[in-house]
């Protein structure tokens, strides 16, 4: 195939994914691995080097977004990030020593548990009160503006947050995705922080977790311009073109849609993975 | 002075730096694309087998002078790595925001954020 051909097969390929990803809330990161893998034959380092450059694109994008609506909460973000930036590095490095079958079945499963998290009920506890030591020290209660007023909330068992940050962060830097899915249960069900909070403070740390295991890849070789060029900007067109529409997000059907070609890909790499063709 | 205000002109002006990095980048990435599909348009797309990429496209000083001689990849990478950039600049934007803010101890931990990230790039 020429270049031509292909930027642009891959340009459109890319432009679904980001406006999947922004409608479901998965980002696009994680069906991207397994379409260059399968179907485009990309090698899979190659693969994660542009996923991982995807990723920061998009999040740096949505956060400029949230970040002026002030959901976000920067200071339990910038905390956060102390952990999660640590994993993206060692899971970098690790990713230059664990074999290439191994790395796609790690990723089947994660795009498996992503998609059944993605599936699951929200239902918000606030926490209010004084918060604990820890919380207080840190300035970690906050509010964030919503339909009914502004709401109060205060962070909850700080340690087991950070320990599951810095699993998110390997995780992100050994397959080069956001793993969102990881740093929403982080936030939401060990730190009891409200939902909205959790998804747009989880957005706002992908593009810094992204960035310190970019340097390590853009060193081993792993982010080629000719691949990277149209999956960054189908990416970032079909994530602001997602923005646009977000309505459609509280579609169910679409989500469980969208869940179940995620389930199929990740058989998919599991399948390929064991059987050692990737 | 009240500091609650003071973290909203910070997230502010964060937004929008966040804006101008990714679009600025995207424009970068656009025209560089334009010229790699003249220089190299019906070459072979072929990413099957892992090389690595050439040093010319891995570090910086190559990329720019390259990026000034008209290369379509060169351009894309130059690209790349503003995005890269992006989420670090962020980074420095919020230790002088805290530093405005007198919050010693989000100084510090925003430092070690960006010492980590520093050490590895």
């Amino acid at each position: 195939m020429s270049v031509i051909i292909f930027s642009f097969i891959l340009l459109f390929v890319s432009i679904t994914a980001g406006l999947l990803g922004s409608l479901t809330g998965l980002g696009g990161g994680v069906v991207l691995i397994p379409v260059l893998t399968l179907i485009f034959k990309v090698d899979i380092h190659y693969a994660i080097g542009t996923s991982l450059i995807s990723v920061i694109a998009t999040s740096s994008g949505a956060a400029a977004a949230y970040v002026k609506e002030g959901i976000s909460n920067i200071r339990l973000g910038i905390f956060l990030e102390l952990a999660t930036t640590i994993g993206a590095i060692m899971g970098a490095f690790l990713a230059g020593f664990i074999s290439t079958s191994v790395i796609a079945i790690v990723f089947g499963v994660i795009l498996i548990f992503s998609a059944g998290v993605s599936l699951l009920k929200h239902e918000d506890h606030i926490e209010v009160g004084q918060g604990g030591p820890l919380a207080r020290r840190l300035k970690l209660n906050n509010s964030f503006p919503s339909e009914r007023g502004t709401i109060g909330y205060t962070v909850r068992n700080i340690p087991g947050g950070f320990l599951m940050m810095n699993l998110a962060g390997i995780i992100s830097g050994l397959l080069g995705i956001g793993s969102g899915a990881l740093k929403v249960i982080a936030m939401d069900n060990i730190m009891r922080v409200p939902f909205k909070v959790s998804t747009t403070t989880s957005n706002f740390m992908i593009g810094v977790t992204a960035a310190a295991s970019a340097g390590i890849y853009l060193r081993r070789g792993y982010i080629d311009p000719g691949l990277s060029m149209p999956v960054v900007l189908g990416v970032l067109i079909g994530a602001f073109a997602g923005s646009k529409i977000l309505f459609a997000a509280k579609s169910k059907s679409l989500r469980m849609l969208f869940a179940i070609v995620i389930l199929l890909l990740a058989i998919e790499m599991i399948y390929n993975g064991t059987l050692h063709r990737i | 002075m009240n500091s609650k205000l003071n973290d909203r002109d910070i997230e502010k002006a964060m937004g929008k730096l966040l804006r101008v990095g990714v679009l600025s980048s995207a424009l970068i990435v656009a025209a560089g694309a334009i010229l790699y599909f003249i220089q190299h348009g019906n070459d072979l797309a072929n990413y099957r087998r892992f090389i690595g990429e050439p040093k010319r496209f891995t570090e910086l000083r190559s990329v720019w002078m390259a990026a000034f001689r008209g290369r379509g990849r060169s351009i894309i990478q130059l690209g790349l790595f503003i995005l890269i950039a992006t989420p670090i600049a962020r980074i420095v934007f919020s230790v002088i925001g805290y530093v405005f803010e007198k919050d010693y101890l989000y100084v510090m931990l925003t430092l070690a954020v960006l010492a980590i990230i520093l050490i590895n790039i």
